[in-house]
Formats: C-alpha cells, sequence, structure tokens
C-alpha cells in the first residue's frame, strides 16, 4: 500500500466536519507555522519538499511563491483555483467534498507563508454543492479561532472567501481566474505581468491548484525533507488521479509518484483492470489536454522500459511517443472506442470554450471541430487528415493562452498514433458510422514497437 | 443572443439584497463588481433565470454599467437568457462521460422529455440540455439540477425514470408556507 498523505482519513466518519477532522490532527500544521516558523520558512519548506504545482503545469510551488513581489503598502493576494474543468478531472472536486479542511489548512498556511490577509478559493459555479460545503466548513475553523483576526493569539489575520464561477473552462487558466473574479469575462490577460507582480486588483497574486495547496499541510506537519523521500527524482510527493473510462474502479486514487503505469492500471489496489473483460487500447494520462497514446506506448517507452507515473516517465519520448501527466486525469478506452469519435469530442469540447481572443484559437478549434465532424460521420477525405495536422500546427504556440494547445496537441497525436484508423474513416465510411475500428495493432500484447517509433 | 424582449420589471427583495450585502463585504472598498457572478447566480436561483431588467437591476445595484452585466451574463454558460424549465437537466456529454454511456443518456431523456435540447415541457417543468465536463468523470454518466446544482451519478434509465418521476411529484404537493 502506497502512503496516504491527503486522502489518509477519507474513510473516516465525519471527517467533512471540524471537530473530527481536529481530533485527526487537523490543524496542526496552522499552530505550527503561527507559533514556530516565519513566513520564509514556510517557503523554504515547501522548496525542500520539490512539491510540483497539482494543476496541469508542474511548476514548482515553492519557487512560484518566492516570485511574488512584495511592495509596501499593497495587499497580496492568494487565490486557490478550484475551477476543476478539465475532462478527466474530478480530484479537487473529491477532495473539496470530502475533506474540506484539508484545503482550508492549507489556505491558512499558505496565505500565511505568501503575507496575505484575505484570500479566495475560486470554485467552477457548477460545484455550488462544494461550495456550500466549503462555507460551511469556513465558518467551522473561524469558530474555532483558525481564521479571521489575530489568529491562536498570534497576530495574523485571515479572511478566508469561496467565489463562485459561471461555466467557463477557460476560468481555470490562472490570467482568466483574476479575471472572472474582478467580475468581468474570463479573457486570458497577456503576459508579463505575470499574477506574481499584477494578479488579483492589480496586486501580487499567487493561484494555486487545490491539491497544491492541501499538499502544504504534510509538508508542513512531516517536513519538506521527508516529503521529499516520497516520489521518485523530482517527482516527490504523492498526487491525486482521476481515474475515469472504461475501468472496473474508476475514481480518485492517492499514488505515491513513481508507481508503474501497469500496476496502477490492473492492480487491484487500483483501477482493477479494464471493464468488462475488454482489452486496453488507448490512455488519456493527464487530462483531455494531454496527448493520447495507444496501449503499448503507454505501458512501455519506446526503449521498452515500463512507463511510470512521474512527470519523466510520462514525458518520456517527447511528443513523439510520450505525453504528460498534467493534471493527473487519467482516461482509459477499451478497443470498443472510437478514437475519430473521441478526438471530435475533445474537438468540440474545446471550440465550445474557446475565449474568442486570439483568431488561431477561435477559428482553428472550430475548423477542426467541423473536419473532424465530417471524417466521424464518413464523409471526410485523405486530404482531411493532413489539414487537420496542418491547422493544429498553425494554433500551437500562436495564442494568448495555452488553451491553443491543449486543443491542438489532443487532434495530432491521435493522428500521430492512430492515423491508419482515421483513414479507415476514410476508405469504410459507411462501416465508419455503424462499428468501431477495433484494436488494430495498438494495444497489449505488445506490438512490434520499431513501427511507432518511426512515425 | 440577447433577449431584450423582455420587459417585466423586477424588484429584488429585502432578504436578496441582503444577501448581495453580505456577497459585497468580502472585496475590498471600490471593488464591488467582484460579486458580479455570485450576485447572477442568486437572481438565476430567484426567478429561475436572468432577464434584461434583472441585469439593468444588478448594474444598479452594483453601480456598473449595464453593458458590463450583459458581457459576463452572455459569457458564461450557466446563465440562461430566456425562461427555461422549473428543472434542467444538464447532461455531461463530454469524452470521458462519452464513452460509458452519455450519448445514450442524452437520448433517452429527450425522448422520455418529449422536447429537444434546450426547449421546454409543455407543463413548464423540464428542459434538458449537453454540458461540458462536471468534474465527475469517474462517476459517468452524470447530471446536475439547478438552482442547488446537486449531481446525479453513475446514471441509467432507471435512475432518470425516478429522478423525473420524483421532480414531478415535488410540484404536485402542496407548497410549503415557511
Ligand atoms: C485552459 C487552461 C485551463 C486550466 N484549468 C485549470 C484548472 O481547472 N485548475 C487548475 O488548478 N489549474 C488550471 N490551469 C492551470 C492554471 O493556469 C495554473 O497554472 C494553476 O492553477 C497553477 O496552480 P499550481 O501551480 O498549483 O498547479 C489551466 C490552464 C489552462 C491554460
Ligand atoms: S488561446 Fe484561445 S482561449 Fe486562450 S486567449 Fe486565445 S482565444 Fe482565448
Ligand atoms: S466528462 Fe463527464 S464529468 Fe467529466
Amino acid at each position: 500500500m502506497g502512503r496516504k498523505l491527503l486522502l489518509e482519513h477519507i474513510n473516516v466518519p465525519g471527517i467533512n466536519t471540524f471537530e473530527v477532522y481536529r481530533q485527526k490532527g487537523g490543524y496542526r500544521a496552522v499552530e505550527k507555522v503561527l507559533r514556530a516558523m516565519s513566513p520564509e520558512d514556510v517557503v523554504e519548506e515547501v522548496k525542500k519538499s520539490g512539491l510540483r504545482g497539482r494543476g496541469g503545469a508542474g511548476f514548482p510551488t515553492g519557487m512560484k511563491w518566492s516570485f511574488l513581489a512584495k511592495p509596501e503598502g499593497k495587499p497580496r493576494y492568494l487565490v486557490c483555483n478550484g475551477d476543476e474543468s478539465e475532462p478527466g478531472t474530478f480530484k479537487d472536486r473529491y477532495l473539496m467534498t470530502h475533506i474540506p479542511h484539508a484545503l482550508i489548512e492549507g489556505m491558512i498556511v499558505s496565505s500565511f507563508a505568501l503575507g496575505a490577509n484575505t484570500s479566495y478559493i475560486y470554485v467552477r459555479g457548477e460545484m455550488m454543492p462544494q461550495i456550500r460545503i466549503l462555507e460551511k466548513a469556513i465558518a467551522e475553523a473561524k469558530n474555532a479561532g483558525f481564521l479571521g483576526k489575530n489568529i491562536l493569539g498570534s497576530g495574523f489575520d485571515l479572511e478566508l472567501y469561496v467565489q463562485p464561477g459561471g461555466g467557463a473552462y477557460i476560468c481555470g487558466e490562472e490570467t482568466a481566474l483574476i479575471e472572472s473574479l474582478e467580475g468581468k469575462r474570463g479573457n486570458p490577460r497577456i503576459k508579463p505581468p505575470f499574477p506574481a507582480i499584477s494578479g488579483l486588483y492589480n496586486c501580487p497574486t499567487v493561484v494555486n491548484n487545490v491539491e497544491s495547496i492541501a499538499a502544504t499541510v504534510p509538508i508542513i506537519n512531516d517536513g519538506g525533507e521527508e516529503y521529499a523521500k516520497i516520489g521518485l527524482g523530482r517527482s516527490t510527493g504523492t498526487k491525486l488521479i482521476s481515474a475515469s473510462g472504461n475501468l472496473n474502479k474508476p475514481g480518485v486514487y492517492e499514488i505515491e509518484l513513481g508507481v508503474s503505469v501497469e500496476e496502477f492500471l490492473y492492480s487491484e489496489e487500483y483501477c482493477g483492470g479494464i471493464a468488462n473483460g475488454k482489452r486496453l487500447k488507448a490512455v488519456v494520462a493527464g487530462g483531455s489536454s494531454v496527448p493520447i497514446l495507444p496501449a503499448n506506448l503507454i505501458l512501455k517507452t519506446v526503449n521498452n522500459e515500463p512507463r511510470l507515473m512521474t512527470y519523466e516517465s510520462l514525458a518520456d519520448g517527447g511528443f513523439a511517443s510520450g505525453t504528460m501527466l498534467g493534471s493527473g486525469g487519467f482516461i482509459a478506452y477499451d478497443e470498443d472506442q472510437c478514437i475519430v469519435r473521441n478526438t471530435w469530442n475533445f474537438s468540440r469540447f474545446y471550440h465550445h470554450e474557446s475565449c474568442g481572443q486570439c483568431s488561431p484559437c477561435r477559428e482553428g478549434t472550430g475548423w477542426m471541430e467541423k473536419v473532424l465532424h465530417r471524417l466521424e460521420y464518413g464523409h471526410g477525405k485523405l486530404s482531411d487528415i493532413d489539414l487537420l495536422v496542418d491547422v493544429s500546427k498553425k494554433i500551437e504556440g500562436n495564442t494568448i493562452c495555452p488553451l491553443g494547445d491543449a486543443a491542438a496537441w489532443p487532434v495530432a497525436s491521435a493522428i500521430r498514433h492512430f492515423r491508419d484508423e482515421f483513414e479507415w474513416h476514410v476508405t469504410n465510411p459507411q462501416e465508419a458510422v455503424s462499428r468501431n475500428y477495433g484494436l488494430a495493432h495498438y494495444a497489449d500484447p505488445l506490438p512490434k514497437l520499431e513501427n511507432v517509433a518511426a512515425s | 443572443m440577447l433577449k431584450i424582449s423582455d420587459t417585466e420589471e423586477v424588484i429584488f427583495s429585502p432578504e436578496l439584497i441582503s444577501k448581495f450585502n453580505e456577497i459585497v463585504a468580502r472585496y475590498p472598498e471600490g471593488k464591488q463588481k467582484s460579486a458580479l457572478l455570485p450576485v447572477l447566480h442568486l437572481v438565476q436561483a430567484e426567478y429561475g433565470w436572468v432577464s434584461t431588467p434583472a441585469m439593468n437591476k444588478v448594474a444598479d445595484y452594483l453601480d456598473i454599467k449595464p453593458i458590463e452585466v450583459y458581457e459576463v451574463a452572455t459569457f458564461y454558460t450557466m446563465f440562461f437568457l430566456e425562461p427555461k424549465g422549473k428543472y434542467v437537466l444538464e447532461v455531461c456529454r463530454t469524452g470521458p462521460c462519452s464513452i460509458v454511456g452519455a450519448d445514450k443518456m442524452m437520448k433517452y431523456i429527450e425522448q422520455k422529455l418529449g422536447v429537444k435540447e434546450g426547449e421546454v415541457t409543455e407543463d413548464g417543468l423540464f428542459s434538458w440540455r449537453g454540458v461540458e465536463c462536471l468534474a465527475a468523470c469517474g462517476m459517468a454518466p452524470v447530471l446536475q439540477i439547478g438552482p442547488d446544482y446537486t449531481y446525479y451519478e453513475n446514471l441509467n434509465e432507471a435512475k432518470v425514470d425516478e429522478l423525473i418521476d420524483s421532480l414531478r411529484l415535488k410540484t404536485v404537493e402542496k407548497p410549503q408556507i415557511n
């Protein structure tokens, strides 16, 4: 059994209440930082832990914190990113639902480290139930003296508020989130200036994912060095993985970074294998924005080494044969799933969610959606496949925010690894609408890897 | 598209205004525009949708221009700019849900309610629509219903039947007075 730092007490009845959370050792980290540490000590501990942002980009949290500008006379803000809209990702919702005080405690610790006296938790509007849960938890914490003025007699003040979004994936992007929190449309800002210099209300701001903030609690309790002992190399600590798709046991799992993909997929401790006795065809390992990989390449790298659940191992092979850990949204596809249909579905998503500021993203996502739709429904041409690659290349790197890349990569990678399935949709249009292409050579038992490496 | 034909005047109740006041107090002096999204959610929960007169009143209340409210209300998908059924079933249609039966669920709901996506049933009770990933992909297929946005997970036809029947029943119960 891997170590659990965030979900250790998840099955304790009443852990969503202050009382039980406190009995289980909750709010010790707040006591520790307020009584025995300076803000700089806290930042140093988080740096030592090697914690990397759990929102998707994997940027070291301690380093991000140390970039925060501290001009005289200006407030600084911590904003928690609870927008969680990346398809395949549902770990933050799980954490907020079942153990909300872990986030509240992390917010107090992190706000202290950053010198923020007002902090916001931005939660997507669809999660109204979670917003109510968090508001109740905040009231409980305040009642117990862990929020408000002069917390535990330390002189540190903190007010914590929950802000609902309105239904827009783009508000997960940190500058769009800030715009949204200011009561505007969620249009990402052009950077620089970065939020660390000019964020919410033009004040220095840190935006961190729910899981990153919750992870500061075990880091403070056990020390950054202890945290860094878990995991592998630069992938330290534990990570929440949202497992969905055609699995026997979909759900949220806390893993020690470094378990193998094979163990995660097939062991009884985790996903328990593919549902209905089917075989695995493909996996999207880090939320819909990362490249999709066929079964053979998600289980082993092109060098025939077992693929591990770490930032580095999943990225091994670059975009030619690797992918990314991203937000940890692990979607498994069985042999009956259609890659073209799934690619079209994701393209529709990105087109729908584009904020429309940049023409490559606004127009390109719409174009890709349309072309994929006609391929899926048997009206495509062979030249459409290269057209899609061309459009995806023209979007990639040419936009204000990374949504453009996020829309381009799933299309480019699906064609890179499953081109014959796209071609089959063109050459067998009748069949393409009535049945799926199936496994071809993408799945276990492992095919010849040379073929994949060459493409 | 913004519908501007609706003209019925909107007067916010004192209870609603006091909820607005509570929200505005969360932000620094002069940053009351930050309250716009939470306030629009409260308006929609109260009236079932966000009409132009309601938006104008919100602009008055927050001391911003009406266009600033329209801009926001049209950008975010959760705000209804025209009347909908009392219960709007919002079914996730994105990849992970789609591969485990969301498409079938939407067809089933369409057939059961007898209205197309976005339309309202004759009795005014129901609408449905497909929405994007609701962050419940491991419990797919999934839908949610406002104004409290309760999630209904691991859907199947029997559960949809039960849900719709129970919502129908609720409406024939005597209204609660308190
Ligand atoms: C289109 C887009 C959507 C994003 N959605 C989310 C999200 O839902 N949650 C999140 O934490 N980060 C999301 N991010 C990443 C944030 O911009 C930001 O990097 C993150 O919140 C930083 O937190 P971390 O350092 O703790 O990971 C998104 C980024 C992009 C470009
Ligand atoms: S890349 Fe797309 S979502 Fe991002 S700012 Fe440009 S148009 Fe908006
Ligand atoms: S894809 Fe349906 S909840 Fe995520």
